[in-house]
């Protein structure tokens, strides 16, 4: 595709560079890493937009969001209105802002980034999450007044409270349902609180947004199990004409190797949430324990192994590896992320697999890793890692941090037998989220698999359009 | 009640109407607090309770067991794990030690209603430490008592006592034995059931954080394969159950649980002496 639309002649910008905690410094604490645009450099930032004619950037972006419109209005300093224009779209700006995969989404498709570095669309829209919640007073957060209980007839239930059970859930609110959102753990958030740690994403930004859809009239329900607490067939015969089922992928996988049931070896899920949810890392204060080695393994390749390792950084640890079983390039990881993970000093071990784990009175000791090389391509289109005979070697470590992927957890499908799965355990749901049992539409890791933030609320959305259309028409 | 041993009972009418024999709940006592799980030892579908029965331990539980009439607990999250399997299976013998008597209770009731012949063995360290007994003998058409310091009946372990009655009653071999207490009593009473073949199922106590399924903390060996403790137990097949693992990963924040201890000791030092 040829950049039609370039216009030529223009004074060149360089991409702003956010302003960082060094990383000396920040690997000592847990607060967020990134410190946010300045005005004067969000504005400065808006002048590299070229206002293209067709704006490639919004294709890039799973919910759309009118990207070029918003950036004209940060020119004009309408900063109010130009986080009204991505609420359009978008009501989790300042998480989206903050972890979306950018340069997989709308900055890969910015026609600036053709030639030059493409415009910094995450960070614009993380200074005017920001800007809202320091001037919350004029923005639609503090203001928006859709308490209007006595409309409120039809019920609707959603599941989860992770970002597509939110999002689902005060799209039906501001359409003047009666929403339940139903959550097993103790408070909401789902992988924005239990996974995602507080220097990648502070925990005020995700209550700020739950706060948001709490103000819109959603009733929640925290320590919920739904297949446990209630089945999805009571919550339909008790008034709910409606269900998003938004569970996510939440099973961590382990490597099926010997010795993975040692003391000090822990899923990324349980180190994470240990940490984050629970609030490990200010143990003793709080209750929760998280242990601590002055070596960790970390197992595997995306943002969860990258988040894992710059938590165990953040808890002493002097050395910490990253064991991944093929190259950089085929990394899953956020481009920012790896580097981040570099700069901390994370030790990347690429072409390496664990074979076993080695343990002394019950705790583990040593992890015996095989070399690979790339074979032939998979299908995901990467180069296949083969083991080459006879290369293991022993990496000594205190703890083991297993992040090498998440399924569908069957709590809730147990249940609900009648709910189609596929064979991963994933619901099967169509393009709008309706499964196969009547009102029940599904969204987000449990349909999909392990996604992204803003894929699971665009289909969050998604799902509560058909919602509505359902609960207005009952056609199914 | 014994000292050490407090039961708590909470205002849960979805929990009380949901609640099978063998299920626990997920607690958190405070903002700050660990997620704890419990098991429901009773549960009144009518009144909408259940009854928690805490022993004092570390922080958490002694958090717990101070709490007054009136109080609210933070978080309170089930009834979670798989159910008991309640069948008529001819003669049950189902033994308690310690704490692990009050999840008992449910199963004894479940079980004599549902047509078998109940064989309760309950086993504390001395007789103050026997709990829920008038509600055990109601259900039981044997109820027998075994404390460690012989102050009332058997002197001796519940597994030594379950030794002897098979042996003093060979014709009447129990088609299931149910054993729920500390790891080593119930590894005790396997190793008795052993070798007369007589399934034995035991109640599993790993270290969980969400009781969900969802982080594997919980991570339990049976028949050599992994299983998470929360959501595919917390009841196994204890001749499958590899003790010597729980035992170690009961111990992974011995440390830990220390600090939290005597921090929490210091603060309530003047309340628990009196
Ligand atoms: C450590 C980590 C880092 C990540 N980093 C990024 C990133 O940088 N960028 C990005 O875009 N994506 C990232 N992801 C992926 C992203 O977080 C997920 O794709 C997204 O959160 C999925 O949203 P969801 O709403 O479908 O599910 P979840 O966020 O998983 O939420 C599901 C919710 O449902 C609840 N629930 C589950 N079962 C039940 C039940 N039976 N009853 C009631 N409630 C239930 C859970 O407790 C949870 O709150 C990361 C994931 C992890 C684990
Ligand atoms: C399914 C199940 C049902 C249970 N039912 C009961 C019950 O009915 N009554 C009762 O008194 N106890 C019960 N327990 C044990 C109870 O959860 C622990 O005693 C409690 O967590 C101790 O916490 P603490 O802070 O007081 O002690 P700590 O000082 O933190 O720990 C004391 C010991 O308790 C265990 N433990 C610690 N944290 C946890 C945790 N998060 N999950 C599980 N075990 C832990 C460890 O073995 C530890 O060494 C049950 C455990 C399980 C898994
Ligand atoms: S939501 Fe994500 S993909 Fe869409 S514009 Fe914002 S940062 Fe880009
Ligand atoms: S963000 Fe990129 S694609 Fe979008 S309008 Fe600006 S320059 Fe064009
Ligand atoms: S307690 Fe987390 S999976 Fe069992």
């Amino acid at each position: 595709m040829q950049n039609e639309n370039l216009k030529p002649a223009r004074k060149k910008i360089p991409r702003n560079k956010i302003a960082e905690q060094q990383p000396a410094s920040r690997i000592k604490n847990f607060s967020e890493v990134e410190l946010g645009f300045t005005t004067e450099q969000a504005l400065l930032e808006s002048e590299r937009c070229l206002m293209c004619k067709k704006p490639k950037c919004t294709d890039g972006c799973p919910v759309e969001i009118d990207i070029k419109g918003f950036i004209e209005l940060i020119k004009e300093k309408r900063f109010s209105e130009a986080l009204e224009k991505i609420r359009e779209k978008n009501t989790m700006p300042g998480i989206c802002g903050r972890v979306c995969p950018q340069e997989d989404q709308c900055e890969k498709t910015c026609i600036l980034g053709i030639k030059n570095e493409p415009v910094a669309i995450g960070k614009l829209e993380r200074f005017l999450a920001d800007y809202g919640i320091k001037n919350s007073k004029n923005n639609s957060q503090g203001d928006t007044g859709l308490k209007n209980n006595n409309s409120k007839k039809i019920k609707a239930a959603v599941i989860g409270a992770g970002p597509a059970g939110l999002t689902c859930a005060g799209e039906l609110a501001k359409m003047g349902y009666a929403v339940t959102l139903f959550e097993a753990l103790h408070k909401e958030g789902g992988v924005l609180v239990y996974g995602i740690p507080e220097f990648r994403l502070p925990k005020s930004i995700v209550e700020g947004e739950v706060e948001y859809v709490k103000s819109l009239g959603v009733e929640i329900k925290l320590n919920s199990i739904v297949g446990k607490t209630y089945t999805i067939d009571e919550i339909l015969e008790s008034g709910y004409s409606s269900i998003f089922i938004a569970t996510g992928a939440g099973l961590p996988y382990f490597l099926g190797i010997p010795g993975e049931n040692l003391n000090g070896v822990y899923s990324a899920n349980e180190y994470l949430t240990r940490v984050n949810l629970m609030k490990g890392y200010l143990f003793p204060a709080w209750d929760t324990p998280v242990k601590k080695a002055s070596i960790v393994s970390v197992i595997g390749g995306g943002n969860v192994a990258l988040d894992s390792a710059r938590t165990a950084k953040r808890l002493g640890a002097e050395k910490v590896y990253l064991i991944y079983r093929r190259s950089e390039v085929e990394m899953p990881g956020r481009i920012e992320e790896i580097k981040h993970a570099r700069e901390e000093g994370i030790e990347m071990v690429f072409l390496t697999n664990p074979v076993e784990i080695k343990g002394e009175n019950g705790w583990i000791k040593k992890i015996t890793c095989i070399r690979m090389e790339l074979g032939e391509p998979d299908e995901s289109g990467r180069r296949r890692p083969v083991k080459i005979p006879g290369s293991e070697y022993d990496i000594d470590t205190g703890i083991a941090v297993i992040a090498i992927g998440q399924g569908a957890n069957p709590v809730l499908t147990q249940t609900s037998p009648d709910i189609g799965l596929n064979k991963w355990g994933n619901i099967i749901a169509d393009d709008i989220g309706k499964t196969n049992k009547k009102g029940v539409f599904a969204g987000g890791d449990i349909v999909t698999g392990a996604a992204t933030v803003i894929l699971a609320m665009g289909a969050g959305k998604v799902a509560a359009r058909a919602m509505d259309n359902y609960m207005k028409t009952g056609v199914w | 009640m014994c000292a050490d041993t407090v039961s708590l009972i909470i205002f849960s009418p979805v929990i009380a109407s949901k609640a099978k024999a063998g299920q626990f709940v997920v607690v958190r006592a405070s903002e700050e607090g660990e997620r704890i799980p419990l098991t429901i030892a009773e549960s009144d579908a009518a009144a909408g309770t259940i009854n928690l029965t805490i022993l004092k331990r570390g922080k958490t539980s002694s958090l717990l067991c101070s709490l007054n009439k009136g109080d609210y607990i933070t978080d309170v999250a089930g009834p979670l794990g798989i159910p008991s399997e309640i069948e008529k299976f001819g003669t049950v013998c189902i033994i308690g030690g310690g704490v692990g008597i009050a999840p008992t209770v449910p199963i004894i009731k479940a079980m004599k209603e549902a047509g078998n012949y109940v064989i309760s063995i309950i086993g504390a360290r001395n007789c103050s430490g026997l709990i829920f007994e008038d509600t055990i003998k109601k259900y039981s058409d044997q109820y027998h008592v075994c404390t460690d310091d012989g102050s009332m009946g058997y002197k001796g372990f519940v597994s030594g006592f379950l030794s002897q009655y098979l042996k003093e009653n060979p014709g009447k071999k129990p088609d299931r034995v149910v054993a729920i207490g500390p790891v080593l009593m119930m590894k005790a009473v396997c190793d008795v059931t052993g070798p007369g073949g007589i399934k034995t199922i035991v109640s599993l106590n790993p270290i969980m954080v969400d009781g969900t399924g969802m982080c594997g903390s919980c991570r339990v060996e049976v028949d050599g394969k992994t299983r998470f403790g929360c959501v595919d137990g917390p009841e196994f097949d204890g001749h499958l159950v590899d003790f010597g693992l729980l035992n170690s990963r009961l111990n992974i924040y011995c440390d830990e649980e220390k600090v939290s201890n005597e921090k929490y000791m210091e603060k309530h030092e003047c309340k628990m002496k009196i």
